[in-house]
């Protein structure tokens, strides 16, 4: 912004008062429009809220605030559906799947990155085409091979591939990567460091903000995913994640709608935690990557 | 380099290049997990594309949600992001309150808008009509149902509104100040400046939400499971409900779901993954070779 003025080699003339009063006029309605939008993005989640803290009495009813509030909802919730052990399930699922994407991920997005060898960009196509194909393309060979391996039913089927590479984690570290000068990774291979060694001292260390943001992203992605899930453990209750139990918690409460509500801001509540805390770490990575990218 | 590669060699392998060939191959045969496939030539594909009652429903829906949800996402993110970059104050906390919903769980907000948007109790048709409105049955009225769904994907619009966002912001100041010196009015200098300059992240979110669509499930799942009422009994979740109301919620996804995994058709499943594959495919290609059209590729000159 400045450094626009400043090479602005002209005097901006003082615009005549009808222009700035429009301007500002129309700087009101801007703003208007914004709040407005918000309060209507942030209004189903009122919703939410206030129903949660019904009587199931007056969930049903057309009242639209509480009266009085029903905190015990949210002990209910806990008493009544197995929670705890969706919660573990899906921690489960995510931190093995997390851990898997980065110890998978971070190696070949390296190679593809800073490593010169043969069919390098046709390996890199197809990952850009794997991270293009819908799931369902390929869910029914792999259901029929986890079916095989008597794995149907537990949560495996899920974890393992993100131990072997996860397209969407590859490209966005790989384009981090490129961003790393070569000076540093020529300097640790004079000193006599194997690609084995740059990768783990070296480009891990500068690459943090990069791997923290994808690891943000496979959590939320697993803490969030439903149709793998559901695919492999729908017919087996112990084995349910969070979404699959959701899912199904109406069912299991007959129409209770301040009991299901409180359940969705439960489940909803890590993700919005986990946004706030991270925000700054997440943000960090992005802009960093937007810096030189 | 190939120590380096090995995980994803095996799981290129394993998890990419087996299932397609896999999927081909199945797809010519009749296969229940029970007993061996049988060869049954192309009487999979005969089925799909002239039999099958549901595909002609299932694949109207999925248009109809691609066509309609895709350009809407994108002015509305536009929009947003557009008065974003205007705002002078309050930025972060505008972006904060319109990404939230794009990160909250599918399942969740599905849950939320099925019963905000219940007709009896919920809260929309209450405020509706307490100011002399009948509100329409959403989810529960065949033609209301997708639209139902459009809300529910605007809400979380967040994330391309993020990545609009920052591409305006990026949009150099110089190139408006040249057009404002040209005489150039808001409205020029969205059309001429901003738009092509921020055209190839537009192709990117155009792109993304075609393959999304194509793949839309979950909502759809959960949003005609509850709204069906009939949700199955725990340990036993049947397909009890999908495309509900009168399959007007059944799009492809689903319906291969449910002809894989409810029915367990293994072969007919297959065949319909191959149509969705090539489908991706080609659509993928389509939007590509004409982006060249519209979408501004920075050039040297820029730079």
């Amino acid at each position: 912004m400045s450094a626009a003025e400043v090479t602005t080699p002209f005097v901006r003339r003082r615009r005549p008062a009808t222009v700035r009063r429009k301007r500002f006029l129309l700087a009101v309605a801007n703003h208007a429009v914004l709040i407005a939008a918000a309060i209507a993005f942030l209004a189903p989640i009122g919703f939410m809220l206030l129903t949660s803290l019904m009587t199931s009495d007056q969930a049903l009813s057309a009242r639209l605030w509480p009266q009085p509030f029903a905190w015990h909802n949210f002990v209910d919730v806990f008493t009544t559906a197995p929670i705890w052990r969706w919660t573990l399930n899906t921690l489960q699922y995510s931190v093995l799947a997390t851990i898997g994407v980065l110890v998978s991920s971070v190696p070949v997005a390296y190679a593809l990155a800073r490593l010169r060898w043969r069919g390098r960009n046709v390996a890199f196509m197809i990952v850009l085409i794997a991270l293009m194909l819908p799931p369902q393309v390929s869910v029914v060979p792999l259901y029929v091979m986890w079916a095989k391996l008597h794995l149907v039913g537990t949560l495996w089927p899920v974890i393992i591939p993100n131990w072997l590479g996860d397209a969407f984690s590859i490209f966005l570290l790989r384009q981090f990567f490129l961003t790393i000068p070569e000076e540093y990774l020529d300097a640790a291979r004079v000193d006599g460091c194997g690609e084995l060694r740059i990768l783990y001292t070296v480009v891990v260390r500068l690459a943090k903000p990069a791997i923290a943001a994808v690891a943000l992203f496979s959590f939320l992605y697993t803490f969030n995913d439903f149709f793998l899930p559901l695919l492999y453990t729908g017919e087996n209750a112990h084995h349910w994640v969070l979404q699959i139990g959701l899912s199904e918690f109406r069912s299991l409460h007959q129409v209770q709608w301040n009991l299901t509500m409180a359940a969705t801001l439960v489940v909803m509540a890590p993700v919005i935690v986990i946004f706030f805390l991270a925000q700054k770490a997440f943000v960090e990575g992005v802009t960093l990557t937007g810096v030189k990218g | 380099m190939l120590l380096l590669m090995s995980p994803w060699l095996v799981g290129f392998s394993v998890f990419f290049g087996y299932p397609l060939v896999m999927s081909a191959y199945l797809s010519l045969h009749h296969y229940d997990l029970l007993s061996p496939p049988r060869w049954v030539g192309l009487a999979n594909y005969r089925y799909l594309f002239f039999t099958d009652p549901q595909v002609g429903a299932a694949v109207k829906n999925t248009l109809w949600m691609i066509a309609v949800l895709v350009p809407l996402q994108v002015l509305f993110a536009l929009g947003v992001a557009l008065m974003l970059a205007r705002a002078r104050r309050g930025i972060g906390l505008f972006r904060t309150i319109f990404y939230l919903p794009a990160l909250t769980p599918p399942v969740a907000a599905t849950l939320g808008f099925v019963y905000i948007l219940n007709p009896v109790t919920g809260p929309v048709n209450n405020i509706l009509k307490r100011i002399g409105i009948d509100g329409p049955l959403w989810f529960q009225d065949p033609s209301w149902a997708k639209p139902s769904l459009v809300i529910l994907g605007l809400w979380g619009v967040g994330n391309t509104m993020v990545i609009f966002l920052a591409a305006v912001l990026d949009v150099p100041q110089h190139l408006y100040e040249s057009a404002e010196l040209d005489g150039a009015n808001w409205l020029q200098r969205l059309r001429w400046v901003t738009l092509p300059t921020i055209s190839p992240v537009i192709l990117f979110a155009v792109i993304l939400g075609v393959i999304q669509g194509l793949q839309y499930f979950t909502q759809a799942y959960v949003a005609g499971n509850i709204a069906s009422g009939q949700a199955s009994q725990a340990a036993d979740v049947t397909s009890v409900g999908l495309g509900y109301p009168e399959d007007s919620t059944l799009f492809y996804p689903v319906l291969l779901y449910q002809h894989g995994f409810s029915d367990f058709q293994m072969g007919y499943a297959s065949a319909m993954a191959m149509l969705l594959l090539a489908v991706s495919f080609a659509v993928t290609l389509v939007i590509v070779l004409n982006s060249r059209r519209w979408v501004h590729h920075a050039a040297g000159a820029l730079k």
